[in-house]
C-alpha cells in the first residue's frame, strides 16, 4: 500500500517536472488567469487563448491524462460495483429470490406421492464429470480436480494441449495412455451439471427430492464414458459397483426395485448391464438369470440412442456436427488458419477417435433400420423449419430465382435418409442405379495397394495421414453410402480405431439369436442381438422428444487444403435443398430430438420389443412417451419446463412427472400408455424386421 | 466494459459541446452588446471576461483533482494493478512459484507418495477411511421455507455456501429433534458421500486430502479408496436405523474385497470415526435383526488392519466442557480477551445458547464423554499422568530445555490433580481430597425456577434447574470422571436419558454377561470385546506433545435471566509461569484435543497380547508422531504436525499408512514408536511432563472469530423474525 502511495507521489512529481520543461507557456497562462485584477483582455484574445489551451491539454499538470482517465473510469466502475454488490447483499435474501416455477415435485407431494422405489440414473456420453487421479507434469496440480464437465472448463482453455492428451485414450487399447489416469466422478455430482448453471440431472434430483429421495435411494452409476462399456468393467469395476449399488439399495429399501433412468448413450450402457449382471462370472457378474426380475421394476429410457445417432457418423468421419460445419461456413479461417497452428478439428478429432463409446453410438441395424439408397422408414417427412424463421428467410431468398414456378408440382428432391453419407448434392439425389456402387471389395483393393503414403507428414496424428492422396479421393468419387457400407468406409479410412472398437461393439442384426456366438459381450449393447432379459414384470419406456430437425445424413466433399495432419473430408455446407426440403447446409434432417431420430429412440419400444418378439422372448410390457418440443416461452423458464431437445429434455416437467409417478409405484398403464406424437409407428412398420 | 467507456466519451463530449454552445452564444452576445461597450467599458468587460471564464472555470476547474476523484483514481490505479498482476500471475508457468519456494527453503522432502513410488510400492489392499466428527460434509435434502433454493447444498463442510447469510436458518437445520435425536419433521439433512465428503472441511483445510494424494501416487484411486461418510450428528446405531449407514459401509467393504480378488481392507478411521467403526465391526458380526449378520468371522476375512488416527477410544475432556458449558480452552480464552463480544446481553447475542442447544442435540458428542471412570482418568488425588510426579517432571524439563534452547514453556504438574475434571475454584483443585468437604447435590430438589426464565429464547434444560440447584452444583466442588456423569444427568436429565440409551462409560466386569449384546455398548473398547480375528492388526496413531486439556476449572457465572450458569475460569492461573494450568484449564499431554491415555492407552494394555477385551490375541501397535511446528510458512500446516486434524498431513504418519495399504504388517513398518510414557505403568500409565506451546493455529482463532461474527449477524436477523 505505502510503496503504490509513493509510486504515485512519484507520478505527480514526474509530471510536475515535465511541465516546467515542456510547459513555459501553460504556465504563464495559468498565471494570467489566477491575476484576475491585471489582465484587461479583449474578447478575441481570450478566445485566442483558449483555443490554445485547448491544443495543448497534456501539458496541463492537472489535466486528465489518458492514463488517469482510465483509472478513474476503473476505480469510479469498481466502486459503484461494490456498492451495488454491498447494497445486493443487505438485502433480505428472500426478497431477491427468483420466484421459482413450481416443479412437478411439489404438486406430487401434495398429491400424497412418496419415495418408493430406489432410483439409478445412469448418465449419457460427454455429460458425466471425469477428473484427474495421475497425469503428467504438465497437469500438475490438478488432482482430483475436473477436467471435464461439472465446475469450469477454465483449465481447458488455460492448457488445452495438455487437455487434450490426458482426455485422449491410448490409439490401440482404448485405455489410458501410461502414466495418465483419469477417472470417472462418482455420486451425484458427476453429472448434476455438465458446466455451471447447465443442468443435466439436477432437475430431477431436486424434484425427486421434494418427494422424498435422498442418498440412501437415489444412486447415479457414474462410468467413465470414453471408454467401451465391457472395459469400464475391466478398468474400474464399473458394472460390479452397479450391480452390488443396485443389491445394497433392493435390501436397505425394504425390498424395494430398483427404478433405472439412463439417459443418451446410458440406455445401451444399461442394456450392456443387463446382460452382463445375468452372465455368469469370468465375463459377467454372475447375477444368475433372475437378477433383473427380481431387482428391476423399470427402465426409463430418456432419450435412448437404442440403434445409434448419425451424429456419431459424422463426428468420427470429419469431427464435425451440424453446428460446427455452420461455424465454419461462416468464419472460415477461426478453426483451422494455420497462422496460429491450430488445427483445432485435427486435434478434436484425434481425441475422439481414441474414444470407443462414439462407435458405440455408430447407426445399428444396417440397412434394414437406417434404409438403403433409395428408401428409408422416414420416406415422406415433410421438413418444417418455421422455427428458425431466419434460416427459413434465408432459404426462401436463395431459392427464389430457381423455383419460383410451380413449387408446389415440382416433385421435390426426396431425402435419400439411407444414403447416410454422400459425396456431392447429386449423390444425394439420383437413383442408385446412376450411381458407382461401392462395395467393400473395391476398398480392400485400394488399401492393400497404397498402404505407404510417399509425402511424410512426420508423426501420423489420425489415421488420415496414413492414407494416400489417391485412396482419399477415391472414397469420394461421386458416391454414396448407407449404414452398411458406412462401417465399410470406416474400416477403410479408420482401420484400426475400427479394429479396436469392433471388439466391443457389433453393429448389425442377429438372425438367430441362440447362436453362442452371441454370448460374447461386444453384442451386449447392440439391442437388435440380443435377448431382453426373462422378466416379464419389468416395464421398458422409451422417453423422448420430437418436433426437432435432428441430423440424419450428410453431404460430403473434399475439403480444400491439402496439407498433413488435415481432415480430408468436410459437411458440404453449401448444399441447400428447395424450401420444404430436408436438405440444409449439407444436413438432411428427420424427426427427433436434435441428436438421436426417432427412428434410433423409438423403434425398439414401437416394434422390435412390443409383444413377445425373439428379442424380446418374455414380453415385457414397452412404453413410447414423446414430448412434443416446445420452446421457452419466457425466459424465467431458463431451457424450457417443456422442451424436447436431448439434454434439455431432463428439465422437461411432464417427463419428470411420469418418471416420479414410476418411481412412485405407478405402472406404464396408470401413467397414460403410449404417448405418440411422430410417425413412429408407420416408420415402424415400413422397416422390415423378422420378430 | 466498451459500454461505460463510450459513456465516459459522451459525458465529455457533452461537456466539451456544452461549453462551446455556451462559447457560441456569448460570443453573439457580446457582438449584440457590442454598441453598448463604450456605456461601460470596464464593467462590461470584467463580465465578458467573467463569461469567458464561467466555462474556463467549468473546464478545468472540474479537472482539478478532488477528494473524490483521487479515491476512484486510486481505486482504479489499484485495481488496474492487481489485475495485472492476476493476469501475469496466470499467464506464469505453474512451476515459478514451486521454484520460489525452493529457491528459498531448499529442496522440499519428497511427499511420502512420491518417496514409496520410487521404491516400487504400488496399491495392494483397498483403503476404507472413516471420517471423524465435525470433518464430514452435510448436505441438504429438504429444508423450511427459509432454506429454499439450497437444495443439495452443503450445510457443513465446504464453504459453507449460502448459509452464513441466515445463521438462523442454518442453526434449524442442523439441529436435530431434541426428543428423537434425528431430523426435525420437514427437515432432511443427509452426509455427503464420496471422498469429497472430507477432503477438506473448508477451503484450503485439508484433512483426508494429502493421504488420498499420496495414496494416489502409488496407485490408489476411486474405485480402491472408499469414504465411509456418515452423519456424525446422530448416535451410531441411528445412522443405520435411519441412512443404513452401517449396511452400506458392509456391502461397500465387501465390494472393495471381491473387486480386489480377496485383498482384505486397510481401514483408517480418525478421530471419533474410530469409535464408529468399533461400533461396525461389532454390528456386522451380531446376528440380522439386531446386526449386520456377516457371521463371526466377517472382521477376519475383510479386514487386514484398523489404523486409528488420533483416535478417542476413551473419550476426550474437551466433550465435557462442551456439554457443560459450550466452552473449550480456545473459546474461553476469547471469552477473557473480549468479555462483552460473545455473550453481551445488550445485543442479546445469546451465541453459546444458541450453539450449546444445537450441540446437545447431537447424539454423536455423547460417544466423545471419558469412558471408564476414576479407574482410566484418575480420581480426586491420583491420576495416570502424576503417578511420579516429581521424577518426571524434573525429567521433562531437562529434555525441554535442551529442546527449546531454555525459553521453557514447560508444563509444570506440580500440584495438578489430573483426575480433577472439574473443580469449582483453584483451591479445590488444588487441596487434598481429605480437606474437601463435598455436598451431595443429587438430592436437591430443582424446580425453583429463574426469575423470568420464560422469557429466554431458546430452551436449555439449565431454565428448569433452580438458583439453589446450582450453587449444590457448585458446591460439590470437585468432580472426577465418575461423579462428572452424575452432575451431567442432574443438570440435563433429558438429554442424557437420550445419550444413555446409545452409550455407556462404564467397565465391564464380565464381559460374556448377556446385556454387553446391546447396541450402547458397542463402541467402548471396555465394554466389548474385539472380534475373533487374529490376522487382524490394530494401529493407535497419535500424535503427542502438544497441551490437551485435561481438566477445567469452573466458577458460576454471574447471575442473568437467560444465560448458561457455569463458565470455565479464565482468570485462574498456575503458581508457576510454567505450570499446566493455564487460564481455568489443565492441560496435559496429547494431540490438542485427545490426552494421550484416551488414544494410547486400549493398544498400549487394554488389548495387548490376550486380555479379556482381546480373547484372539489381535496385534496392536502404538505409533506416535511428535509435534513439530511448522519450520516456515511454505508448509501451511506443516509436515510433522501432531496435532488432532493436521496429523492427517504428517508425512512419518503418512508413510506408515502406505506402507500397511501396500502390504507390510506392523513388524516391517518397526512396530511400536513411542515418545510418550504410555508403557511406563505404575498404577495404570504415567506420563511426564512435556514440553508445551501454547499456540493456536491461525484457522481455529480464525474459525473462533467467524463464530463470533456470525452470532453478531445471527442475533439480528433472529430479533427481525420475532419482531414480525
Amino acid at each position: 500500500m505505502a510503496s503504490v502511495l509513493r509510486f504515485r507521489k512519484l507520478c505527480y512529481v514526474e509530471s510536475a517536472v515535465k511541465c516546467t520543461s515542456v510547459g513555459y507557456e501553460s504556465f504563464e497562462i495559468d498565471e494570467k488567469l489566477d491575476e484576475k485584477e491585471e489582465d484587461v483582455l479583449s474578447a478575441n484574445n481570450f478566445a485566442l487563448e483558449i483555443n490554445k489551451k485547448r491544443k495543448q491539454p497534456k501539458r496541463q499538470p492537472k489535466e486528465w491524462r489518458c492514463l488517469d482517465s482510465c483509472c478513474w473510469i476503473i476505480g469510479y466502475l469498481c466502486t459503484t460495483w461494490w456498492l451495488l454488490l454491498f447494497c445486493y447483499h443487505c438485502l433480505p435474501v428472500t426478497l431477491l429470490r427468483v420466484p421459482e416455477l413450481p416443479g412437478p415435485g411439489v404438486r406430487l407431494k401434495r398429491e400424497g406421492l412418496t419415495a418408493l422405489h430406489p432410483v439409478v440414473l445412469v448418465p449419457g456420453i460427454v455429460t458425466g464429470g471425469l477428473e484427474l487421479w495421475e497425469g503428467r507434469p504438465c497437469a500438475d496440480g490438478l488432482f482430483r480436480k475436473r477436467l471435464w464437465g461439472g465446475g469450469s472448463f477454465t483449465q481447458i482453455f488455460k492448457r488445452p494441449l495438455c487437455l487434450l492428451e490426458h482426455l485422449s485414450l491410448h490409439y490401440e487399447t482404448g485405455l489410458d495412455p501410461q502414466g495418465i489416469r483419469v477417472r470417472a466422478v462418482p455420486g451425484l455430482v458427476g453429472a448434476d451439471y455438465f458446466a455451471p448453471g447447465y443442468f443435466v440431472w439436477a432437475v430431477l434430483i431436486e424434484n425427486l427430492a421434494k418427494i422424498g429421495y435422498e442418498g440412501k435411494n437415489l444412486h447415479m452409476a457414474a462410468y467413465d464414458w470414453r471408454l467401451s462399456f465391457q472395459n469400464t468393467e475391466i478398468r474400474d469395476h464399473a458394472l460390479t459397483r452397479l450391480k452390488s449399488k443396485i443389491e445394497l439399495m433392493y435390501i436397505s429399501n425394504g425390498y424395494k426395485k430398483v427404478v433405472a433412468v439412463p439417459h443418451s448413450m446410458g440406455v445401451i450402457y444399461f442394456l450392456h448391464f443387463l446382460k452382463w449382471v445375468e452372465t455368469p462370472p469370468p465375463m459377467g457378474g454372475g447375477g444368475g438369470p433372475g437378477w433383473c426380475a427380481k431387482h428391476i421394476k423399470a427402465v426409463m429410457n430418456i432419450g435412448p440412442a437404442f440403434l445409434g445417432v448419425p451424429k456419431a457418423v459424422s463426428n468420427l468421419f470429419s469431427a464435425e456436427g451440424k453446428d460446427v460445419s455452420y461455424i465454419r461456413a461462416m468464419a472460415p479461417g477461426v478453426f483451422d488458419s494455420e497462422i496460429f497452428g491450430l488445427q483445432t478439428f485435427e486435434r478434436v478429432m484425434r481425441m475422439a477417435r481414441t474414444w470407443d463409446s462414439i462407435v458405440s453410438l455408430l447407426p445399428k441395424g444396417g440397412e434394414v433400420i437406417w434404409g438403403n439408397m433409395d428408401r428409408s422408414p422416414e420416406e415422406g417427412h415433410v421438413c418444417d423449419f418455421s422455427k428458425k424463421s431466419h434460416s427459413k428467410t434465408s432459404l426462401t431468398t436463395n431459392n427464389v430465382n430457381n423455383s419460383d414456378v410451380n413449387r408446389g408440382f415440382l416433385v421435390k428432391d426426396l431425402a435419400n435418409y439411407g444414403r447416410i453419407i454422400s459425396f456431392g448434392k447429386p449423390a444425394s439425389v439420383l437413383h442408385s442405379s446412376k450411381l458407382p456402387t461401392a462395395d467393400s471389395k473395391e476398398f480392400s483393393r485400394t488399401s492393400t495397394s497404397e498402404n505407404f503414403n510417399n509425402f511424410s507428414c512426420g508423426e501420423a496424428w489420425t489415421e488420415y495421414d496414413e492414407m494416400s492422396r489417391q485412396s482419399i479421393q477415391n472414397v469420394a468419387a461421386d458416391k454414396a453410402y448407407t449404414t452398411t457400407t458406412l462401417l465399410d468406409l470406416l474400416r477403410f479410412v479408420a482401420p484400426k480405431m475400427m479394429r479396436r472398437a469392433e471388439a466391443h461393439f457389433s453393429h448389425g442384426i442377429a438372425e438367430n439369436l441362440d447362436d453362442p456366438k452371441y454370448n460374447h459381450y461386444k453384442y451386449w449393447s447392440n439391442p437388435l442381438e440380443t435377448k431382453l432379459s426373462d422378466a416379464p414384470d419389468m416395464e421398458i419406456y422409451c422417453m423422448y422428444g420430437v418436433g426437432i430437425p435432428t441430423e440424419r445424413s450428410y453431404v460430403y466433399k473434399l475439403s480444400p487444403n491439402s496439407r498433413c495432419k488435415s481432415i480430408p473430408y468436410q459437411i458440404d455446407n453449401s448444399v441447400h435443398g428447395e424450401d420444404g426440403s430436408c436438405l440444409k447446409g449439407g444436413v438432411y434432417f428427420a424427426d427427433g430430438d436434435e441428436s438421436v431420430p426417432v427412428l434410433s429412440a423409438g423403434f425398439m419400444c414401437a416394434k422390435g420389443w412390443r409383444g413377445r418378439t425373439r428379442f424380446n422372448p418374455s414380453g415385457i410390457a414397452t412404453y413410447i412417451r414423446e414430448y412434443r418440443h416446445k420452446p421457452p416461452t419466457s425466459l424465467m423458464e431458463g431451457r424450457g419446463i417443456e422442451s424436447g431437445s436431448h439434454v434439455d429434455i431432463m428439465g422437461n416437467f411432464a417427463l419428470i412427472e411420469d418418471i416420479m409417478r414410476v418411481a412412485a409405484g405407478a405402472t406404464g398403464d396408470e401413467i397414460g400408455g403410449d404417448q405418440i406424437h411422430s410417425d413412429i409407428i408407420k416408420m415402424s412398420e415400413r422397416i422390415n424386421l423378422g420378430l | 466494459m466498451s459500454k461505460p467507456l463510450s459513456f465516459y466519451r459522451s459525458y465529455f463530449l457533452s461537456k466539451t459541446m456544452f461549453l462551446r454552445r455556451r462559447n457560441g452564444t456569448d460570443s453573439s452576445k457580446t457582438r449584440v452588446a457590442d454598441p453598448n461597450i463604450e456605456k461601460d467599458g470596464a464593467d462590461n468587460d470584467d463580465k465578458k471576461k467573467d463569461q469567458y471564464k464561467m466555462p474556463q472555470r467549468r473546464n478545468y476547474g472540474s479537472k482539478k483533482w478532488s477528494c473524490w476523484d483521487n479515491c476512484c483514481w486510486f481505486i482504479g490505479f489499484i485495481c488496474s494493478i492487481w489485475w495485472f498482476c492476476l493476469f501475469l500471475y496466470n499467464t506464469m508457468p505453474d512451476s515459478i512459484p514451486q521454484f520460489v519456494t525452493m529457491a528459498i527453503t531448499g529442496p522440499l522432502p519428497d511427499p511420502p507418495g512420491v518417496k514409496l513410488r520410487k521404491e516400487g510400492l504400488t496399491a495392494n489392499h483397498p483403503v476404507v477411511l472413516v471420517p471423524g466428527v465435525v470433518t464430514g460434509g452435510l448436505e441438504l435434502w429438504e429444508g423450511r421455507h427459509c432454506a429454499e433454493g439450497l437444495l443439495g447444498k452443503r450445510l457443513w463442510g465446504g464453504s459453507f455456501g449460502e448459509f452464513y447469510k441466515r445463521p438462523l436458518c442454518w442453526l434449524e437445520h442442523i439441529s436435530l429433534d431434541n426428543d428423537t435425536g434425528f431430523d426435525p419433521p420437514g427437515i432432511r439433512v443427509r452426509p455427503v458421500t464420496g471422498l469429497v465428503a472430507a477432503d477438506y472441511f473448508a477451503t484450503g483445510y485439508f484433512v483426508w486430502a494429502v493421504v488420498i494424494a499420496n495414496l494416489a501416487h502409488i496407485g490408489y484411486e476411486e474405485k480402491s479408496l472408499y469414504m465411509a461418510a456418515y452423519d456424525w450428528r446422530l448416535s451410531f446405531q441411528n445412522t443405520e436405523i435411519r441412512d443404513q449407514s452401517l449396511t452400506r459401509i458392509k456391502s461397500n467393504i465387501e465390494l472393495l474385497v471381491a473387486t480386489h480378488g480377496g485383498k482384505k481392507v486397510v481401514v483408517l478411521p480418525h478421530s471419533m470415526g474410530v469409535q464408529y467403526f468399533l461400533h461396525f465391526m461389532k454390528w456386522v458380526e451380531t446376528p440380522a435383526p439386531r446386526g449386520g449378520g456377516g457371521g463371526p468371522d466377517w472382521c477376519a476375512k475383510h479386514i487386514k488392519a484398523i489404523m486409528n488416527i488420533g483416535a478417542p477410544f476413551l473419550g476426550s475432556p474437551k466433550s465435557i466442557a462442551l456439554h457443560f458449558s459450550i466452552e473449550v480452552r480456545d473459546i474461553a480464552a476469547l471469552r477473557a480477551q473480549a468479555p462483552g463480544l460473545l455473550d453481551k446481553d445488550v445485543l442479546g447475542l445469546q451465541t453459546f445458547k444458541h450453539l450449546m442447544r444445537m450441540f446437545r442435540t447431537w447424539d454423536a458428542t455423547f460417544s466423545m464423554i471419558p469412558k471408564g471412570g476414576e479407574t482410566i482418568w484418575g480420581g480426586l488425588d491420583w491420576s495416570p499422568e502424576t503417578e511420579t510426579v516429581n521424577n518426571s517432571a524434573k525429567k521433562g524439563t531437562d529434555n525441554s530445555t535442551r529442546n527449546t534452547g531454555g525459553n521453557g514453556n514447560i508444563c509444570d504438574t506440580k500440584g495438578v490433580n489430573y483426575g480433577r475434571l472439574i473443580s469449582f475454584s483453584k483451591d479445590w483443585a488444588e487441596t487434598h481430597s481429605s480437606k474437601i468437604e463435598r455436598v451431595d447435590f443429587k438430592h436437591v430438589a430443582k424446580g425453583d425456577k429463574l426469575t423470568n426464565s420464560s422469557n429466554c429464547d431458546i430452551w436449555l434444560e439449565y431454565h428448569e434447574m433452580g438458583n439453589r440447584a446450582i450453587k449444590a452444583v457448585a458446591d460439590h466442588k470437585v468432580y472426577t470422571a465418575g461423579s462428572i456423569l452424575d452432575l451431567l444427568h442432574y443438570v440435563a436429565p433429558k438429554l442424557m436419558a437420550r445419550g444413555a440409551s446409545h452409550f455407556s462409560y462404564g467397565i465391564a466386569d464380565d464381559l460374556d454377561d448377556p446385556k454387553y449384546d446391546q447396541y450402547k455398548y458397542w463402541s467402548n473398547p471396555l465394554e466389548t470385546k474385539l472380534p475373533n480375528a487374529p490376522d487382524m492388526e490394530i494401529y493407535s496413531l497419535y500424535g503427542v506433545g502438544l497441551p490437551t486439556e485435561r481438566g477445567y476449572i469452573y466458577k458460576v457465572a454471574p447471575p442473568s435471566d437467560c444465560s448458561i450458569p457455569f463458565q470455565i475460569d479464565t482468570s485462574v492461573d498456575g503458581d508457576s509461569e510454567d505450570s499446566c494450568l493455564k487460564g481455568g484449564v489443565f492441560s496435559g499431554d496429547g494431540d490438542e484435543t485427545v490426552p494421550i491415555i484416551s488414544a494410547g492407552f486400549m493398544c498400549a494394555k487394554g488389548w495387548r497380547g490376550k486380555t479379556r477385551f482381546n480373547p484372539s490375541g489381535i496385534r496392536t501397535y502404538n505409533r506416535e508422531y511428535k509435534h513439530a511446528p511448522p519450520a516456515n510458512l511454505l508448509e501451511g500446516r506443516g509436515t510433522q504436525s501432531g496435532s488432532h486434524v493436521d496429523l492427517l498431513g504428517n508425512f512419518a504418519l503418512i508413510e506408515d499408512v502406505l506402507r500397511v495399504a501396500a502390504g507390510a504388517t506392523g513388524e516391517d513398518i518397526g512396530g511400536d514408536r513411542v515418545y510418550s510414557d504410555i508403557f511406563k505403568c505404575g498404577h495404570f500409565c504415567r506420563h511426564f511432563g512435556m514440553s508445551v506451546k501454547f499456540e493456536k493455529t491461525g484457522f481455529e482463532v480464525l474459525e473462533n472469530v467467524l463464530v463470533s461474527i456470525l452470532c453478531v449477524v445471527l442475533k439480528k436477523e433472529h430479533k427481525e423474525m420475532t419482531s414480525h
